[in-house]
C-alpha cells in the first residue's frame, strides 16, 4: 500500500493489523504496525504501551556482519562449522537463553544438547525458576488471561511491578477490562498490591501492603493458617509489615469474591525463600478454594520464556537445568543451571541464544564465561555484551517483527506472528537447524548413543 | 563515609526502553547506573539527587548516581537500582540449589565520591510539603 508523507513524496507503507509484541510475557496481539518499506522500519504501533512502542520502533536492519569468529566477518557456514566443533569437542557444554524466540527455534536446541551430551537451560532460571519449582511441589492453580478478564473480582499482585514491566497487564486483561461477569471494569473488581516499594503499580491499587523485605513467606503462611480457621497474629504488622486488621480485611474480601487471581513476579522467586515463597503462594490459592474459586500464575517476563518451558518440558519432561550426559535427560536446578556451572567454572563452552549472561549474570559467573576456560557462541539479534565477548557470534532477525513461528504468552496459550518486513539476517530457526544438523553429523562420527534418536 | 542500605534491583519501564534502543548506548547505561535511595536516607548520608557514589558488597563493586525518591517510595534503609551490568557486579554466584542467584536483598556499602555536576532541587518528604 503507498501513501503520501508530509513532504508529498509517495512512501511504500504497509499496515499490519493485529501484530504481537514479544517485548514482554503479555503478548498483546492486538497491535496494529504501520510499517515504512523503503526504509524496512514500523513508523507506528498503534496500542503498544510504552514498552512495545520502544521494541517496534527501535528495530532497525543493522549495517554489520551476519557472522564473526573472533570479532572478524566470516561466512555464515563457517560460524556454524566452528561453533558445532566447539560444542561436540567440549567436556560440558552448555546451552543458556532462548527465551527470545519462537517455539520452533527452541525446539531445535534441544537435540543439540543432547548430541553434545551437554546441560540446556533457560532464562526461567533465573526468573520464574523457583516457580517451576514450586509447581512439582505443590501443583499450579492455573487458568488463562481470558477468564481472569472474564471472570476475576479480585485481583491481586504479589513482588511483581506490571506498571512498568507488563504496562498493558491492567488494561488488556486484568483490571480495567470490561468482561462478561465484570461489566463495569475496575468497579466490579477488587485490586490489592503487596509490594516492598511503593512503585508505580501501587498507584492502581484498592488495598496497598507494604510487606517488610524478605518477609512474603511469613505473610502468606499467615493468610494459609487463616485458611484453616487460625487468627491473625496481634504482632502481625513486626512479623511481616501490615497489620492485623488489615489482613483480616484482606482475608475476607479473598474468601468472598467470585473469582480471585494472584499474579506473583520475582519479588517473591529472586529474595530469600525463592521456591518456598512461590510454594506458599501457589498453596494458598489452592486453599482459598475451599471457600470460593480462586487461582495464581507467574507474570513471565520475556516473549516467549514461556515457551521455551514448554518445549524443554514436552522435549525433555523438565522445564529448564537439564543435562544430557549420562544420555537422558536429568533435572537438577543448582547442579545443571547456568548460574552455578558458570560460578563453578565448569562449563568450558557456552551457546547463548537471545539472551545476554553477560550484563546481567553474577560477577563470578560473567568472570567464568567471558574468560578463556570457556569458548563462548552467541546468537542474538543485537549487539550485547555477550555478543561482543563472544568468540563466535551470529546475528539473527528479530522473531515477531522480520520473522513468523509460536510464541507461547505467559498463561500458556500459544499465539502466531505476523512478521513485519524482511530482514537481510537468517532466522533463529535457520541458524539452529543447520547447528542442530552439523553437530549430529559429528555426533554420528564420534558414535554417540544417542545421535540416531528422533526428536519430534 | 560509608554508610550500610539493603539494594533491591528491579525492573524498570525506562530500563525496558533503554534496553530497546541498544544496551551500548548511553540511555540504558544511564538508567543501569542510577541508584533510587529514600529520602530519609539521602539527607542522613548528607546525599543529593545527581551524587556520584560508590556502592560495593563482598563479590565487587560500582559506580552509580544517587536519586532520592519521595518519603514512602522506597523503606528507609533500603536502595533499588534496575538491572544492568552495574548491579550484576554485586551478585553473588551462590543460588541455595534452586539457580537462582540471591538478586534482591543484598547489603551493600555506600560511599560518597563526588557532587553531582548540575546539582537538582531535591525533593522535599511529602509531608512537609504539605
Ligand atoms: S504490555 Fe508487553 S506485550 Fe503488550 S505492548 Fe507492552 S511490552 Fe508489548
Amino acid at each position: 500500500m503507498s501513501a503520501v508523507s508530509k513532504d508529498n513524496k509517495i512512501v511504500n507503507e504497509k499496515i499490519v493489523e493485529n501484530a504481537t509484541c514479544t517485548f514482554c510475557g503479555c503478548c498483546c496481539d492486538d497491535i496494529t504496525l504501520t510499517v515504512d518499506m523503503d526504509k524496512k522500519v514500523v513508523t507506528k504501533a498503534k496500542d503498544a504501551c510504552v514498552l512495545g512502542k520502544s521494541w517496534f520502533l527501535n528495530h532497525v536492519i543493522e549495517d554489520k556482519p551476519i557472522a564473526r569468529i573472533a570479532g572478524k566477518e566470516v561466512p555464515l557456514d563457517d560460524a556454524i562449522d566452528e561453533a558445532a566443533k566447539i560444542l561436540i569437542e567440549a567436556k560440558f557444554p552448555i546451552l543458556y537463553g532462548m527465551s527470545d524466540t519462537i517455539c520452533e527455534a527452541q525446539r531445535q536446541c534441544v537435540p543439540i544438547m543432547d548430541d553434545c551430551l551437554g546441560t540446556i537451560d533457560t532464562t526461567t532460571s533465573v526468573c520464574h525458576g523457583p516457580s517451576g519449582m514450586a509447581f512439582q511441589g505443590v501443583g499450579e492453580p492455573s487458568m488463562t488471561l481470558g477468564e481472569v478478564k472474564n471472570r476475576a473480582d479480585f485481583v491481586m499482585y504479589w513482588g511483581g511491578n506490571p506498571a512498568e514491566a507488563h504496562p498493558r497487564h491492567f488494561a488488556r486483561y486484568a483490571v480495567t477490562p470490561e468482561g462478561m461477569f465484570t461489566p463495569n471494569g475496575k468497579d466490579d473488581r477488587t485490586v490489592v498490591i503487596c509490594d516492598v516499594r511503593h512503585t508505580k503499580t501501587a498507584g492502581v491499587a484498592d488495598i496497598f501492603l507494604q510487606v517488610k523485605p524478605g518477609k512474603d513467606f511469613e505473610l502468606l503462611w499467615m493468610l494459609r493458617a487463616a485458611c484453616k480457621g487460625v487468627e491473625i497474629p496481634e504482632n502481625s504488622k513486626e512479623i511481616c509489615g501490615v497489620d492485623k486488621e488489615t489482613l483480616e480485611d484482606l482475608f475476607e474480601k479473598m474468601k468472598n469474591c467470585n473469582y480471585g487471581v494472584i499474579f506473583f513476579g520475582m519479588g517473591l522467586t529472586m529474595s530469600r525463600g525463592r521456591h518456598f515463597n512461590s510454594g506458599a503462594l501457589m498453596a494458598l490459592a489452592t486453599d482459598l478454594n475451599e471457600f470460593t474459586h480462586f487461582v495464581a500464575k507467574p507474570a513471565r517476563g520475556h516473549g516467549n520464556v514461556t515457551g521455551a518451558d514448554n518445549v524443554v518440558s514436552w522435549q525433555t519432561g523438565y522445564p529448564f537445568g537439564v543435562n544430557f550426559s549420562r544420555g537422558h535427560p536429568r533435572f537438577n536446578p543448582g547442579e545443571f543451571t547456568t548460574v552455578d556451572t558458570l560460578t563453578r567454572g565448569e562449563a568450558d563452552a557456552a551457546l547463548i541464544i537471545a539472551s545476554d549472561p553477560v550484563a546481567n549474570f553474577p560477577k563470578p559467573a560473567i568472570d567464568h564465561i567471558t574468560s578463556d576456560k570457556c569458548k563462548l557462541i552467541s546468537i542474538d539479534t543485537k549487539n550485547t555484551p555477550t555478543s561482543e565477548a563472544a568468540h563466535v557470534s551470529i546475528q539473527t532477525s528479530t522473531y515477531g517483527i522480520n520473522t513468523g513461528g509460536t510464541v507461547y504468552r505467559m498463561d500458556d496459550v500459544p499465539i502466531s506472528l505476523r512478521p513485519a518486513f524482511d530482514s537481510p539476517f537468517p532466522s533463529d530457526l535457520e541458524v539452529l537447524t543447520k547447528l542442530r544438523e552439523k553437530v549430529n553429523k559429528l555426533a554420528k562420527k564420534l558414535n554417540r548413543p544417542y545421535a540416531t534418536k528422533k526428536y519430534i | 563515609m560509608t554508610e550500610q542500605l539493603i539494594l533491591i534491583p528491579g525492573r524498570s519501564a525506562k530500563q525496558g526502553v533503554g534496553l530497546n534502543k541498544g544496551k551500548l548506548k548511553d540511555e540504558y547505561k544511564k538508567v543501569t547506573t542510577t541508584l533510587e535511595v529514600s529520602f530519609e536516607d539521602a539527607a542522613r548520608m548528607g546525599l543529593e539527587t545527581g551524587d556520584h557514589v560508590k556502592i560495593s558488597n563482598h563479590i565487587g563493586e560500582t559506580n552509580v548516581t544517587v536519586k532520592a525518591l519521595r518519603e514512602g517510595k522506597i523503606p528507609e534503609g533500603y536502595a533499588f537500582i534496575p538491572y544492568g551490568p552495574p548491579s550484576s557486579c554485586l551478585f553473588d554466584g551462590e543460588t541455595c540449589a534452586t539457580g537462582m542467584p540471591a538478586s534482591k536483598g543484598m547489603t551493600i556499602d555506600i560511599e560518597f565520591i563526588k557532587k553531582g555536576e548540575k546539582k537538582k532541587t531535591t525533593l522535599p518528604p511529602r509531608s512537609a510539603a504539605g
